[in-house]
């Protein structure tokens, strides 16, 4: 594997891990938002003890991702940053009113009930799963030119496959955090039987929409369509057969197999997209060997990242085992 | 981005002086037993939760900004100062994850296993300040890169860049005045409730400790300035005489105190003029030479206006901020306990906003005396920033959404305080 080929690897691989844990953490924001029925509160208490801890490490991810990207293929970002402007900034406003609401809920002494920043919370949550997938699906069915600058605030990036990734983004999240709190709901039976119908509803909503995006990327965005059913046709095969798997195992209620098994199908369709698109980064113009930074600069990032994850991973190991690895005391 | 920056550094700077504070004070408990100090380091870090926060969601928009506002920048040297970014990032993911083990463990930790985990919060917290301040140091002193003979980079060397020669002096005097900043910023608190009549046990403690933390601050932030400003000298004459006012090159420069620098008449208006001091304090030589404005077409000038008074500024308020210190302490040593005095008491609540006003006018330095380079020497904003559509009405929304996150800040932080006097009675 080239330098700039492990590289690449290993951003997708922190988009990988950031997608799983912090999208969980959106996911609990829009079933916050939808807490419905006579627990509202519980399932809205339930979302907040979970997320507590963690989502601010998980957050963290993209913080990497972000400046990783910056460090290994500088040409690649700046062209990203300008031609999906729009997008990347309405889920940077997402981001920022979503963590700063449920820090001033979770810290400020307006932990109960549906208070104003519990709505910015929830909302906020939606904002930036949907701008962050719509601007993932733009990239990946080649609208982002090298050279190209946008026209008009909406124009290049609001496509029609783009905005159906986006709601795809946002009910994946929602499907993660109500299959993680299956786990976490485990020891009281009425909360779980309520968290178990809002993931066969989001994991019912998902695979609709996929097979959408599909039919709809066929006629009009040929690439995108490609990048599925080429390289990245085994991976998208394991996707369709593993979700019927997840949704079954949450049908029957088996938590742990079925937070495995939507890990995996987040997995296997983040994981299609650069095999498929491989040797592009940001096709059709910017392969990863061609956008990628000066050879040192790529040591050095591979450098830092082993002393960091040397000293990262035993303490998320400890975060986890800390407040997830026991049935959390109601 | 400079309004996120100004926005993102106060509660960057708690967050690398409060843990240190928590530290001390959940150490206190731990040996003395005493309740107090637990319910001190409790409600700090109730307090840390929210600035935590927010100082890391305007931590990410910095990083996205970075990109959205100045791809130019970016595709030039991203490569070349990332090891600094990316070292920093696990800093803060160690601050994360122990910050959530702080927050979420006080039941499920032992009492020494809590404690521990504030040692990784402080020490990653100055250590990310370090390496996102050596980024910063890199665009006053570019290094570590080979261009070829059309400009393009040919070669980088990602350790070179991150300690370049301004990372030595910039480094320290931003990490020390983030514990002035926290230091002054909690006394305040404090000695705000005082004034209302608060001084029972849990005050005094919140004081002293903030003071305690403040007064060694301000002295190394005195030291490490003037290695900056002497450091600027020799690095970047032209910031320098922007700094100090200065248009005509000429030994044995005067020192300017105040005044407002004039491109037309050349000279500093109303200001206090000290015969021989620039060349004193720039050289430890009188008669030193020291280059002026002058000497640097118009266009390749920063302002010196803003850069002049926000120097003076910064000095001026952390002399009154060191003798302050200095005087509070020697009350304390002499009578043996607290000085309650009510104007010492309304010099440290105003004390609290000076030492925040402080710091923004140190970076307005460093800022604006880089004009009009955005990399010292080698790229101008022009060439660096983005040709995005709506760049107004996106200012306006994320001006609107910082004012809103620091007035809500505020707001709970207050109503914090207010429970800690009740508690207090």
């Amino acid at each position: 594997m080239t330098l700039a080929a492990a590289n690449a690897a290993l951003l997708w691989a922190a988009l990988t891990t950031y997608a799983v844990l912090a999208g969980a953490d959106f996911g609990g924001g829009v079933w916050d938002l939808l807490a419905s029925g006579p627990r509202a509160a519980q399932q809205r208490r339930a979302v907040a003890e979970a997320m507590g801890p963690v989502w601010e490490a998980n957050h963290v991810w993209l913080i990497f991702l972000v400046v990783g990207f910056f460090t290994a293929f500088p040409p690649a970002f700046a062209v990203l940053a300008l031609a999906l402007y729009l997008p990347l900034t309405l889920a940077l406003v997402g981001i920022i009113l979503r963590g700063a609401a449920f820090a001033f809920r979770a810290h400020g002494a307006e932990a109960e009930g549906a208070s104003r920043w519990g709505l910015v919370f929830g909302s906020a949550s939606l904002l930036a799963p949907f701008f962050l997938g719509a601007a993932a699906a733009d990239v990946a069915a080649g609208h982002v030119h090298a050279n190209g600058r946008p026209a008009g605030v909406f124009e290049g990036w609001a496509t029609p496959e783009a905005l159906l990734i986006g709601l795809l983004a946002v009910s994946l999240c929602a499907y993660l955090a109500a299959t993680y709190l299956l786990v976490e709901t485990a020891d009281r039976p009425d909360l779980q039987a309520d968290f178990r119908r809002r993931a066969l509803g989001a994991g019912a909503l998902a695979g609709v929409l996929a097979i959408a995006t599909l039919a709809l990327a066929r006629s009009q965005a040929p690439r995108l369509f490609e990048t599925l059913t080429g390289n990245g046709l085994p991976l998208l095969v394991l996707a369709i057969l593993n979700g019927g798997v997840a949704l079954w195992t949450v049908w029957r209620t088996r938590p742990r197999v079925a937070r495995a098994a939507v890990i995996a199908q987040v997995v296997l369709v983040i994981w299609a997209w650069p095999l498929g698109q491989w040797p592009y980064l940001v096709p059709p113009d910017l392969t990863v060997a061609g956008s990628a930074a000066p050879s040192q600069a790529l040591q050095a990032m591979l450098v830092v990242t082993g002393v960091g994850m040397a000293l990262l991973a035993p303490s998320l190991w400890y975060l986890f085992h800390v407040f997830k690895g026991r049935l959390p005391q109601a | 981005m400079g309004t996120s920056l100004g926005f993102h550094i106060v509660f960057a700077v708690l967050g690398v002086g409060l843990p240190l504070l928590m530290f001390v004070a959940e150490g206190l408990w731990l040996w003395r037993r005493d309740p107090g100090w637990l319910e001190l380091a409790r409600r700090w870090s109730k307090a840390f939760g929210i600035l935590f926060a927010v100082g890391a969601v305007s931590g990410t928009a910095l990083s996205f900004e970075l990109g959205l506002l100045w791809p130019g920048f970016m595709a030039f040297s991203g490569s070349i100062i990332g090891l600094p970014f990316s070292a920093e990032g696990f800093a803060f993911f160690l601050e994360a994850v122990f910050l959530g083990l702080y927050l979420y463990g006080w039941d499920r930790l032992s009492p020494v296993a809590h404690w521990l985990t504030s040692i990784p919060i402080a020490v990653s917290g100055a250590a990310s300040s370090l390496f996102v301040v050596m980024a910063n140091a890199w665009m006053n002193s570019p290094a570590g890169f080979h261009l070829d003979a059309a400009g393009k980079l040919v070669s980088v060397d990602p350790l070179a860049a991150a300690l370049n020669p301004s990372t030595a002096t910039e480094d320290p005097h931003m990490l020390v005045s983030a514990y002035v900043v926290t230091g002054f910023l909690v006394a305040a608190v404090y000695a705000a409730g005082m004034l209302r009549g608060r001084t029972d046990l849990h005050h005094r403690r919140g004081l002293a400790l903030g003071m305690a933390m403040a007064a060694p601050a301000i002295a190394l932030a005195g030291i490490t300035g003037d290695s900056s400003a002497r450091f600027i000298y020799q690095a970047q004459p032209v910031k320098f005489a922007a700094m100090e006012g200065l248009y005509q090159t000429q030994r044995g420069a005067p020192i300017h105190l105040g005044g407002i620098p004039s491109d037309s008449q050349h000279r500093v208006l109303f200001a206090i003029e000290i015969p021989y001091g620039l060349s004193l304090l720039a050289a430890f030589d009188p008669n030193a030479q020291v280059q002026g404005l002058d000497s640097y077409p118009p266009d390749l000038r920063p302002n010196p206006v803003v850069v002049h008074l926000s120097f003076d500024t910064m000095a001026g308020l952390g002399t009154l901020l060191g003798l302050l210190a200095v005087g509070f302490w020697i009350l304390v040593v002499r009578g043996r306990r607290l000085p309650l005095q009510r104007r010492l008491l309304w010099a440290l609540v105003v004390a609290g906003p000076a030492a925040v006003v402080t710091m923004e006018a140190g970076w307005f330095v460093t800022e604006f005396g880089r004009q009009p380079w955005i990399v010292y020497g080698l790229i101008r904003p022009s060439q660096a920033a983005t040709s995005a559509p709506a760049l107004g009405a996106t200012f306006g929304v994320f001006l609107a959404i910082y004012a809103l996150l620091a007035l809500t800040s505020a707001r709970l932080l207050l109503r914090l305080a207010r429970g800690a006097r009740q508690a207090g009675a």
